[in-house]
């Protein structure tokens, strides 16, 4: 397949991983956080760790939206789509989070209207062809898609259609990367900064990681080959000493952005003060709201919202496997109260979450794999 | 890798070796996608009422004596949506469905039996293609429909029309069921056409392809690999829902070994791997209904390929993985790009990626 398989070359792996370890110094260990649930997925999908040597080590950060979206959320939107007179709209990664009393498809089996969209237009041309309802988007995801929620509100002002509404849950990236900076127990060498939201954001905001906090990060792309070039760009930054916003997804992404996608966003929305992540607690101006201008497209003042908090459960230790702490297999309750199926924290939720994936894809130590693989 | 994480590992293995509980206050659509929330709704509540030695195995099909004669009996429903696809229609699935279903227990199929569903408003010029499919499906599987059940239902309480269909044959060389380490893994054809297909039907996705669904009977398919290979098979399953890495996973644990699977082996159409690419979602996983998994004994291999692509169905069969000793009950695939990873079950049905 064109444009997929020249970045899955085993032969160029193989290549990148023999110099990738000749950057190693020998006794020393490296830990990157790919923030992006993107590049934890690829991971794993590739099995990228096997090219790694033993002393590099991937954190798999907070960039998984539906992992991050706390349980009192997910019990808002339930509430909503509980009502009779609204059909709920997801993209399919929410469909199976959690809540504090359920997931979508639970409540879908409950007798909730709940339908799974492919882009918040789909939701849109339902609420055209069923104008006595009122439907919900569920807005989640980072600077990727807010553009196309926001888009769609624009959208829908301008033909007038009123029985519209977004249950907004859009995050920023940045102040949950700045969180994880300013945690005590940090333990990150560098980031492999995300792809996709950098189309939006550009690599500039990055800047005061590297400043700041002395820790480079690489933008890199989504496919196996892209995660180990931005691993290999990373440990060269390390050996000469150094900490910059380098992008390694050149072909896509744009240093200073899109403006026009970032535009529409600020058209629309604007910062909450705060808000509750999963795993990480909350963190100021990290998500976004719609703004008063369109508050009649914005589900949590056109209805009643319980707007309910529930705490994460103590057992779990999902803010520890985010800030890269602990590896998911050494929380309490990996594999065994908290599972795929029976999902306690934020990071076994999507199979882009750091525990889902290890879980599904890793259960098994490199060397039994390898052993059996040979 | 250290002693904790290895202690860990086992924690968890011990963990779901444990029965299963179905926690669900109601089913949901995951209980019906051949994952793991499947097989915990069989277990749970199925078989905690039924379990039989017959049933037990969970096979295909039930497999007994009477009077001499050695029969396979299975059952099937069908509730496709939409009820016409490229390729097929919810009639010649009903079909193939049984038909496959016995032909993998190494029977040959020899009466069907066919339950209606319909939904008041039901065109009956619909219901005339459907049936007309099934016949021609019975015909190209050489069995026939030998009796019926009609029930119609208010108006919103089906979706058009469901079948089911259950069918008796006759068992010839029944796979011997064991599987052993260094035997080979086949797939009789490209995987995952039919679930794309299914989905880019539905019309939701914005995407076209040039596609159809691979719904097909399997017994001739398989009797010519019976008689190629005799003794040889071990293990035969139809990859529907939950497509290929389910059975696998289905085989592995059942026999307490492990299956190595080569990505690149894996026959997969272009247009498949591309919708598969777009929607974040693996072929391994999406169903077929024409495609069979075959474990055999090493030596039978070339016989076994030879046989299968002389035949119209069984062109692009390939080996496409071993049956290895360590670790036990796993799935592991040798990826494309030269890594490793496990191939578990899905909870439910793959669900399409945005982030």
């Amino acid at each position: 397949m064109r444009f997929v398989d020249e970045y899955r070359d085993a032969g160029k792996a193989r290549a990148l991983a023999a110099s990738i370890a000749a950057l190693c110094e020998p006794g020393r260990s490296y830990t990157f956080m790919e923030v992006c649930g993107g590049h934890t997925h690829t991971i794993y999908k590739h099995g990228l760790e096997d090219y790694l040597p033993e002393c590099v080590t991937l954190v798999h950060g907070p960039g998984c939206p539906v992992c991050v979206i706390p349980m009192g959320r997910v019990d808002d939107a339930i509430h909503l789509a509980s009502r009779p007179e609204v059909i709920m709209t997801s993209f399919g990664d929410m469909m199976r989070v959690p809540g504090g009393r359920g997931s979508f498809l639970d409540a879908k089996a409950a007798g909730a209207d709940i339908r799974m969209v492919y882009s918040p237009l789909d939701a849109l041309r339902i609420a055209e062809r069923e104008p006595g309802r009122q439907v919900v988007f569920m807005g989640i995801g980072f600077e990727t898609t807010a553009p196309s929620t926001a888009m769609t509100v624009l959208r829908a002002e301008a033909a007038g259609i009123r029985n519209f509404s977004v249950f907004c849950n859009h995050v920023t990236i940045l102040p949950a990367i700045k969180a994880i900076l300013d945690s005590p127990d940090l333990r990150l060498d560098g980031f492999i900064g995300p792809g996709h939201v950098s189309t939006v954001i550009g690599c500039e905001p990055y800047r005061f990681i590297a400043r700041d906090y002395g820790r480079p990060l690489v933008v890199a792309g989504f496919e196996p080959l892209d995660l180990l070039q931005s691993i290999h760009m990373l440990l060269v930054q390390l050996a000469e000493g150094r900490a910059d916003v380098e992008n390694q997804y050149g072909r896509v992404v744009p240093w200073h952005g899109n403006a026009k996608a970032l535009d529409v966003i600020g058209a629309t929305m604007e910062p909450r003060p705060y808000f509750e992540w999963r795993g990480l607690g909350f963190i100021s101006h990290s998500a976004l709201r719609l703004r008063d201008a369109y508050a009649g497209f914005d589900a949590e003042r056109v209805f009643d919202v319980p707007g309910g908090r529930v705490a994460d459960p103590k057992a779990c230790q999902c803010g520890e496997v985010l800030k890269g702490v602990l590896k998911p297999w050494e929380c309490k309750v990996f594999g065994t109260a908290c599972t795929p199926e029976t999902p306690i924290g934020t990071c076994m939720v999507s199979s882009e979450g750091a525990c889902a994936a290890y879980y599904n894809f890793g259960r098994f130590t490199r060397e039994r794999v390898r052993e059996a693989t040979r | 890798m250290n002693l904790r994480e290895e202690q860990v590992l086992e924690r968890i293995d011990r963990a779901r070796a444990r029965k299963p509980r179905v926690r669900e206050e109601h089913i949901t659509l995951a209980h019906g996608a051949g994952g793991k929330a499947t097989r915990t709704l069989i277990e749970a509540v199925f078989l905690e009422e039924f379990a039989n030695p017959l049933l037990d195995p969970l096979d295909d099909a039930a497999r007994f004596t009477v009077n001499g004669g050695d029969l396979a009996f299975t059952t099937d429903s069908s509730v496709v949506a939409p009820l016409f696809f490229p390729g097929g229609d919810i009639g010649d699935l009903a079909v193939n469905g049984t038909v496959n279903d016995l032909a993998v227990s190494g029977a040959t199929p020899l009466h069907l039996t066919a339950g209606f569903i319909l939904e008041e408003g039901f065109p009956v010029a619909d219901l005339r293609r459907v049936t007309a499919s099934m016949r021609r499906a019975a015909e190209a599987a050489g069995v026939d429909i030998v009796a019926g059940d009609t029930k119609v239902v208010q108006r919103g309480k089906a979706d058009g029309c469901y079948i089911n269909t259950a069918g008796v044959g006759l068992v010839h060389a029944p796979p011997s069921g064991d599987l052993r380490p260094g035997d080979a893994v086949l797939v009789t054809g490209p995987i995952g056409e039919h679930g794309v297909t299914i989905m880019l039907a539905r019309g939701e996705l914005d995407l076209h392809a040039d596609l159809a669904s691979d719904t097909a009977p399997l017994n001739s398919l398989l009797a010519d690999l019976r008689d190629a290979c005799p003794g040889a098979i071990r293990k035969m399953r139809d990859a529907t829902r939950g497509g290929v890495a389910t059975v696998l996973n289905e085989m592995a644990s059942g026999a307490g070994l492990a299956v190595v699977v080569d990505e690149d082996a894996v026959p997969v159409r272009p247009a498949v791997r591309g919708a598969c690419e777009l929607l974040g979602i693996d072929p391994l996983y999406v169903a077929c209904e024409g495609r069979a998994v075959v474990v055999l004994a090493p030596d039978a291999v070339d016989a076994a390929l030879a046989a299968l692509r002389s035949h119209p169905l069984g062109a692009d069969a390939a080996v496409i993985g071993r049956v290895r000793e360590d670790p036990p009950g796993l799935v592991l695939l040798r990826t494309s790009f030269g890594g490793t990873r496990v191939v578990d079950l899905l909870v439910g049905d793959p669900l399409p990626r945005i982030c």
